[in-house]
């Protein structure tokens, strides 16, 4: 079942290579379509009220070393699931590229639904690098100025990580010889799975890994020079979905496998994680460039991913069960909700960029007389990344910081300020392009058309439904909310 | 409160302007005047809807589940219908439908007229969510969608820089408030474990019985309040928020949006009478923001902003009243001042579209017989703002004076003295404005109103005059009554009153341009300057230092540091440096090879 669902991309693969078709875009959606189709498929074979991994396919592989081909799905992994299926055809509408592009994009996609299935790390660890290397020739063969330099930083960067994490999984492997998510932990649930000094290098492996991807300050570095120079598209899947691998990674393993290791760093990770909440939102601040700006907003608001987590993980044993579901459904939350925003931040910078030609907060000016309801639709996306109530980014935030704010109060405060510098630069962004007197330069700037709209209607009414009524996402996780508290607990 | 008979009524109230937004956004944005009766005619099932409710004794609304974490972490929508939220609602759709009556006439040729009424749609819909809200996170939702609507109806005119400004700064204000307010929230929901005010009640011997956390949290939340009701030293976006339609001044930033602090307050107030430190501050934030306030409107020549700075004075006054604990003084102004200032703002209103957007009050005069019906309803409102008996604003601010002379001498000679300046600015604004000859062009051939702006003029008028009366107050709220017939608060209010009047109106009495002149209350005490001069000196400076530290520490030579020694690993990772992806599948194949090695090793 989810194995027909990675290799639907694949199929599309071969179907762009062997039809040679004169509008390769087309092939790609209509095998988003089919993805889509299979993914409500098991959407409905799902069954939401039961707390346990579902659908399971499992095959011997390499027995030799214990991996097997083991594929699963708890609430959290359909949520990605879904994530993955809304965010490519949403990533595709943004750019017209040739056959090559949309090729690696579904090879990406294909290891994105691997990854949040996968229940080994063997398994696990080939769909990851299986994204990292479309991403890289995507970013070098089809980015902007920098194209070059930026791969190459971004390459590194995720490479050094994964080996780091490899390394630190080959020595779990040593020492309890099993590389099974389930079986991990449950063992981590009777006692340490590695002992003595050599349990921190583990750790730091593993931690490097994730943190590079997400990425947690200062392992950030790569990421505003590979969103800025990627084509519209790809940095719509970046953040959308790629980063998520990495808090997905930590909320999967990292967290549940090493209590010891998060408690005696909890004022680390959490200082480190405000940090990276403020230097993200300061820093895009500072931009005058939007899509540098949207980019480092993204470290912000993946940092209260990390910080609801952390707060999980420092104090699991103390925290009541009613701000461990909250912190968990709100990490799950904003997973869903900054995908989906940040995705429509990206694309609208890249409509701009189209029609204008330069992409500078100082390049627009009057938009809202060019082009009303391209602004109109653009603040609802920007509203909902400032988290403004009754759209889907205020929950998520709100939640986490309810439950962060029992465990670490002090840290909490500070990075609540994360909503208010957020708040300034959307202000100060908006009213740059929108307001004032309308800038000679966008005289030839058009609205929304009608194209654009249709690829817009889906997104924004998300926006709206999750924020209006955050329970239909909850759904989706709730049981497997309550098992995961259960685990950390 | 179970016998209470489950009604709909009240999720008429929430949901009529939200529908109607909804429709106008969607739907009819194209045609103006159907998109402007639309939200009038919300507006008006709202009225009613608060009328029905308010003849009901016990009436209560089936709370919706908003929020559900597998049962055990809930957050619902819940409607409070008490005393306090029938008052309030009574307030907000009678003194919203007169104004969306006067809209109509406002903004007849406006361009966006219909974004207009959808947004003053939504701010009716906010605005009655803070009113009916049960619970901290319902209520915090609704504060901010007030700040955003507020925000779009400040910017209306968005083609113009100062309004965009202005819109910008109202919203990241009222957010500074709202950080506060957020971490206030979080404070006591953390410690009762509870948002719902019935059932933060019960729990109140958690708070009390550490005074330092719940003075910190009470201080929070009021930081919220003062956020939203633009007191010292949030309050620098109020007068800016004037570059909005004067309709929207009227209604939020006059009679509903801003007094939501003072509403908030007091539907807290068991939480903030806990903390007698809190409230001590309160009383003074509100002393000196009345001071203040008043000091800046003395010297100040644009019509609306006097008047916005009369609302900031008169906030502190409610505030005032909140911190020596007397809800009733506050709420009885609040209730009073709806009416007044409202009349106000769409007096002022009138004068400025019958003279062509002029604002500077040295521009207009003689304008006693050309705007008859404008000046007679202003001069209503105008006795009732400055305490003239028997006008509504003599009883409710005499309540908050004798408050502060039962409690605290200092806070009522700064409140006695703010009364004299009261009636200075106020007396200045009719003498200039209205009295003498014509300054301007505008002001000589100006005309009356039409009847759709002047018959809400007409009725805020009578509920100006009447408002304060016990007999028609008391079916409404608790009035405040006077202990031991203190005589002494009153006349001394009357002679301040009195001193105010008359040193303005001969001083002013056919001036031509201002006899007085003060720096310093012109530049408004120089706030602004010291605010833009402070997020220059800190904030900004901080989002460089960041950028800075991201730029050049961290990408030189965290970077630079990895690369090298990536160098330093020889030839092999050089390849991968270069890009070049036979070296990548290598390495791959060579970590997955290492892995098989082992294993099988092993």
């Amino acid at each position: 079942m989810i194995t027909a669902l990675i290799l639907i991309p694949l199929f599309g693969v071969v179907m762009l290579y062997l039809a040679n078709p004169r509008n390769p875009r087309r092939i790609a959606f209509v095998t988003n379509a089919v993805s889509a189709f299979y993914a409500l498929m098991l959407w409905q074979k799902f069954d939401v009220d039961l707390a346990k991994v579902q659908l399971i396919e499992r095959h011997t592989w390499i027995p030799s070393i214990g991996a097997e081909y083991a594929l699963g799905a708890d609430g959290l992994s359909l949520l990605l699931v879904f994530l993955v299926t809304i965010l490519f055809p949403f990533a595709f509408a943004a750019n017209r590229m040739n056959r090559g592009f949309y090729a690696l994009m579904l090879v990406m996609q294909s290891a994105l639904y691997g990854v949040f299935t996968a229940q080994n790390f063997i398994l696990f660890f080939l769909f990851y690098e299986m994204s990292l290397i479309p991403s890289f020739l995507l970013i070098k063969l089809y980015g902007g100025k920098k194209r070059d330099y930026a791969a190459v930083k971004f390459f590194l960067y995720t490479f050094l990580g994964s080996v780091a994490m490899l390394l630190g999984f080959l020595g779990i492997y040593f020492a309890r010889s099993t590389f099974d998510f389930a079986q991990l932990v449950d063992l981590a649930k009777t006692g340490p799975l590695v002992t003595g000094r050599f349990a921190w290098f583990v750790f730091a492996g593993i931690f490097l890994g994730f943190a590079v991807k997400v990425p947690l300050f200062p392992f950030h570095t790569w990421l505003p020079d590979a969103y800025e120079t990627a084509p519209t598209g790809v940095a719509m899947v970046l953040t959308g979905a790629l980063s998520k691998m990495g808090v997905y990674g930590f909320i999967r393993l990292l967290v549940p496998l090493f209590p010891n290791e998060f408690r005696i760093l909890q004022p680390w990770l959490l200082a480190l994680v405000v940090v990276s909440i403020l230097i993200g939102a300061l820093v895009a601040w500072a931009q005058t460039d939007l899509k540098r700006m949207v980019a480092y907003l993204s470290i912000n608001h993946l940092g209260y991913c990390l910080l609801g987590l952390f707060a999980i993980a420092s104090a699991r044993s103390t925290m009541a069960k009613i701000d461990m579901h909250a912190a968990l459904s709100g990490v799950f939350l904003q997973i869903f909700n900054h995908g989906i925003t940040a995705a429509a931040l990206f694309y609208f910078v890249g409509l701009l960029e189209q029609r204008r030609g330069a992409r500078g907060l100082n390049d627009f000016g009057g938009l809202m007389q060019r082009a009303p309801v391209l602004c109109a639709w653009m603040s609802v996306a920007m509203f909902s990344s400032l988290g403004l109530p009754g759209l889907n980014g205020f929950i998520g935030e709100f939640l986490i910081f309810k439950a962060s704010f029992a465990v670490a109060a002090s840290f909490t405060a500070v990075a609540v300020l994360g909503l208010l510098f957020t708040a300034v630069t959307f202000m100060r962004a908006m009213k740059s392009l929108f307001s004032g007197p309308p800038n000679p330069a966008t005289n030839a700037i058009v609205d929304l058309r009608a194209g654009e709209k249709f690829v817009l209607v889906p997104v924004t009414l998300l926006m709206f439904v999750v924020g209006l009524n955050p329970q239909i996402v909850l759904k989706v996780f709730n049981s497997t909310v309550v098992a995961l508290a259960a685990v950390f607990a | 409160m179970n016998s209470a008979t489950n009604s709909a009524l009240p999720w008429f109230i929430l949901l009529a302007p939200l529908a109607s937004a909804a429709i106008i956004t969607l739907f009819t944005r194209r045609w103006k005047n159907l998109s402007g009766s639309i939200s009038v005619a919300a507006v008006g099932v709202t009225f009613v809807c608060s009328c029905l409710i308010f003849g009901k004794i016990d009436i209560s609304a089936a709370p919706l589940n908003w929020l559900d974490v597998a049962g055990i972490f809930k957050a619902p929508i819940g409607l409070t219908i008490d005393p306090l939220s029938k008052m309030m609602l009574l307030i907000v759709s009678g003194v919203g439908s007169l104004i969306h009556i006067y809209s109509l006439g406002y903004m007849r040729d406006d361009d966006g007229k219909a974004r207009y009424f959808a947004a003053l749609s939504l701010f009716m819909f906010a605005m009655f969510g803070i009113v009916l809200a049960n619970n901290f996170v319902m209520l915090f939702i609704f504060w901010e969608l007030v700040g955003f609507t507020s925000y779009v109806l400040i910017g209306h005119w968005f083609t113009r820089d100062a309004a965009a400004e202005a819109a910008k700064k109202a919203f990241l204000t009222n957010r500074i408030g709202d950080f506060g307010f957020m971490l206030g929230i979080l404070m006591i929901w953390t410690a009762t474990g509870s948002i719902i005010f019935d059932d933060i009640l019960p729990k109140m011997s958690i708070l009390t019985s550490n005074a330092a956390f719940l003075t910190v949290a009470a201080l929070l939340i009021f930081c919220g309040a003062a956020g939203k009701s633009a007191q010292f030293p949030l309050h620098v976006w109020l007068p800016d928020a004037m570059e909005g339609p004067t309709p929207v001044s009227a209604l939020i930033h006059a009679a509903t949006m801003v007094a939501a602090g003072v509403y908030m307050l007091a539907r807290v107030a068991f939480i903030i009478q806990a903390s007698p430190a809190a409230l001590n501050v309160i009383a003074w934030i509100g002393a000196i923001t009345a001071l203040m306030a008043a000091l800046i409107a003395t010297q100040q020549d644009d019509i609306k902003r006097i008047l916005a700075y009369s609302t900031l004075s008169q906030l502190g006054y409610m505030f005032t009243a909140i911190g020596l604990t007397s809800n009733e003084a506050a709420l009885f102004h609040l209730f009073t001042h709806a009416f007044f200032k409202a009349l106000l703002f769409l007096g002022a209103g009138s004068v400025i579209i019958m003279l062509h957007h002029e604002q500077n009050i040295w521009k207009m005069g003689g304008l006693t017989k050309r705007l008859p019906i404008t000046f007679f309803t202003f001069a209503v409102g105008a006795c009732a703002l400055i305490g003239l008996p028997p006008f509504s604003g003599f009883f409710s601010k005499d309540a908050i004076l004798a408050l502060a002379f039962e409690h605290n001498m200092s806070i009522f000679a700064m409140a006695l003295f703010t009364a004299v300046l009261t009636a200075f600015y106020v007396t200045r604004l009719v003498v200039v404005a209205f009295f003498g000859k014509p300054r301007g062009e505008s002001a000589r051939t100006a005309e009356e109103a039409p009847r759709v702006m002047t018959a809400p003029l007409i009725m805020l008028a009578i509920l100006s005059f009447i408002a304060g009366f016990g007999f028609f107050a008391q079916n409404f709220l608790l009035v405040p009554h006077e202990k031991e017939t203190v005589l002494l608060v009153p006349m001394l209010a009357l002679v301040a009153l009195a001193l105010g009047a008359l040193t303005a109106f001969y001083l002013y009495r056919n001036r031509e341009f201002d006899p007085i002149d003060v720096d310093l209350l012109r530049q408004k005490f120089y706030v602004d300057e010291f605010y833009g001069w402070l997020i220059r000196a800190t904030q900004e400076r901080l989002a460089r230092v960041a950028a800075f530290i991201d730029h050049w520490i961290i990408n030189g030579g965290f970077v630079g540091g990895v690369s090298a020694s990536a160098r330093g690993l020889g030839s092999l990772l050089r390849y991968v440096q270069i890009g070049n992806l036979q070296a990548y599948a290598f390495l791959f194949g060579l970590g997955i090879v290492a892995i098989i090695y082992y294993a099988v090793l092993r």
